[in-house]
């Protein structure tokens, strides 16, 4: 079994979201400020890449990173409420509308860039 | 009435310390069985050297937690009807403990952070002082109610996965205590209690993945009584800062 049964509920599951679009965001980040310090040291490159960016996969792959970022940010935001705000058992009813609310922004954005 | 005729496939771990296997017994299959039932029967009809640990049998004393199909239960109260998985069982002796022997674990590790977390009550009055009057209605007092039937059965301690990845953590039970200290009109010194659970291996370890609370048998909240650490931390982190 791929997912052990003690951590098969809906906080453990919203954890492990929030650690792998960290990791991810990690990962991105650094190639995301080289990208953009291009545009300071070589313009030319810049635009060849961007270039790139009109490519379909592209623009699944900047969803993905969208959704990446709402993810953990919504899931930040649950985090904070969760334990600096003293209610107690919302949490689920939470984690599902953090996970919605990534959901709708990064949707929206894939709708844009369509 | 069928009942009678029909098998549970009962795998249950065997061994001492790290080494171990699981082997397997078939218990007959009652209307009403709990899991500690097929322990005991297993161990009075099948192999007497199973080794395992109960008292009181009515969810009182906290000792009969075991690995059920994975999940850490009281075993005492688990109907075996609603943690059959295809007619069958497996049981192990709690995780994130050593073992002992077969089902029975370790539990030092678990009363030794008790202890570590300040657990242990201390008085801010002597027997000569006249008794502390804590009306039931003041708000420290409603916060500590909701800790303080904890049973010490260390569930919540073997469903936490912040405590598998980090042996110092002192976990749900023993964190939850000195929230209930904390929130104890009796108790004179609260920074003792926040210090002692927020330095290495305290409150901020927890990743709120509330794994104890989804499965403390008594229906407690040790993740909501971590975040009161955390934010009571945090208050006088910035208070003493001044
Ligand atoms: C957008 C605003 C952000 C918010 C509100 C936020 C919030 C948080 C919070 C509250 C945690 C603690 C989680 C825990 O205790 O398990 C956390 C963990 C983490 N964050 Fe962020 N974060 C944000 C942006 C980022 C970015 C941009 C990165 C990428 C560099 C990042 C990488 C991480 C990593 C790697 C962790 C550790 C994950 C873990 O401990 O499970 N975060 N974040
Ligand atoms: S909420 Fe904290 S203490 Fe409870 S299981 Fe999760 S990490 Fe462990
Ligand atoms: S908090 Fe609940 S699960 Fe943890 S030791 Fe106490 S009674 Fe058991
Ligand atoms: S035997 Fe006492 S709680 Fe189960």
């Amino acid at each position: 079994m791929m997912l052990k049964a003690h951590r098969n509920h809906p906080l453990w599951l919203a954890y492990m979201l929030h650690r792998l679009s960290g990791l991810a965001l990690a990962l991105f980040l650094p190639v995301h400020f080289h990208v953009l310090s291009l545009a300071l040291t070589r313009p030319e490159s810049l635009d060849r890449f961007l270039g790139l960016a009109d490519n379909p996969a592209v623009k699944l792959a900047e969803f993905g990173l969208v959704f990446l970022l709402a993810v953990h940010f919504f899931g930040g935001l649950r985090l904070l409420a969760l334990e600096f705000l003293p209610w107690s058992a919302r949490q689920k009813t939470l984690a599902a509308a953090s996970i919605a609310g990534a959901f709708l922004i990064s949707g929206t954005f894939l709708l844009q860039a369509v | 009435m069928s009942d009678r005729s029909k098998l549970l496939e009962v795998s249950v771990w065997r061994g001492m310390g790290d080494e171990g296997a699981y082997e397997t017994f078939q218990v007959p299959a009652r209307d009403n069985q709990t899991v500690l039932d097929v322990v005991s029967w297993i161990q009075q009809s099948a192999d007497p050297s199973l080794t395992y640990r109960y008292a009181c049998r009515v969810g009182m004393c906290g000792s009969c937690a075991m690995m059920v199909n994975g999940v850490p239960r009281w075993t005492c109260r688990t109907h075996v009807k609603r943690v059959l998985r295809d007619g069958a069982l497996q049981i192990g002796p709690l995780r994130n403990l050593p073992v002992i022997k077969d089902l029975a674990a370790d539990m030092d590790p678990f009363f030794d952070k008790w202890i570590r977390a300040g657990g242990v009550h201390r008085p801010s009055r002597s027997r000569d002082d006249p008794i502390q009057q804590v009306p039931p209605d003041d708000p420290g007092r409603v916060e500590a109610n909701k800790g303080i039937e904890c049973i010490n059965c260390s569930v919540c301690y073997a469903a936490c996965d912040t405590v598998a990845g980090n042996p110092d953590y002192l976990g749900p039970a023993a964190l939850q205590r000195a929230w209930t200290l904390y929130n104890d009109a009796k108790v004179e010194d609260r920074q003792a209690v926040l210090d002692s659970v927020s330095g290495a291996g305290g409150c901020h370890n927890c990743h709120s993945q509330g794994s104890c609370t989804r499965f403390c048998p008594n229906e407690l909240d040790p993740l909501s009584a971590i975040a009161g650490l955390k934010r009571a931390s945090a208050r006088s982190f910035f208070r003493r800062g001044e």
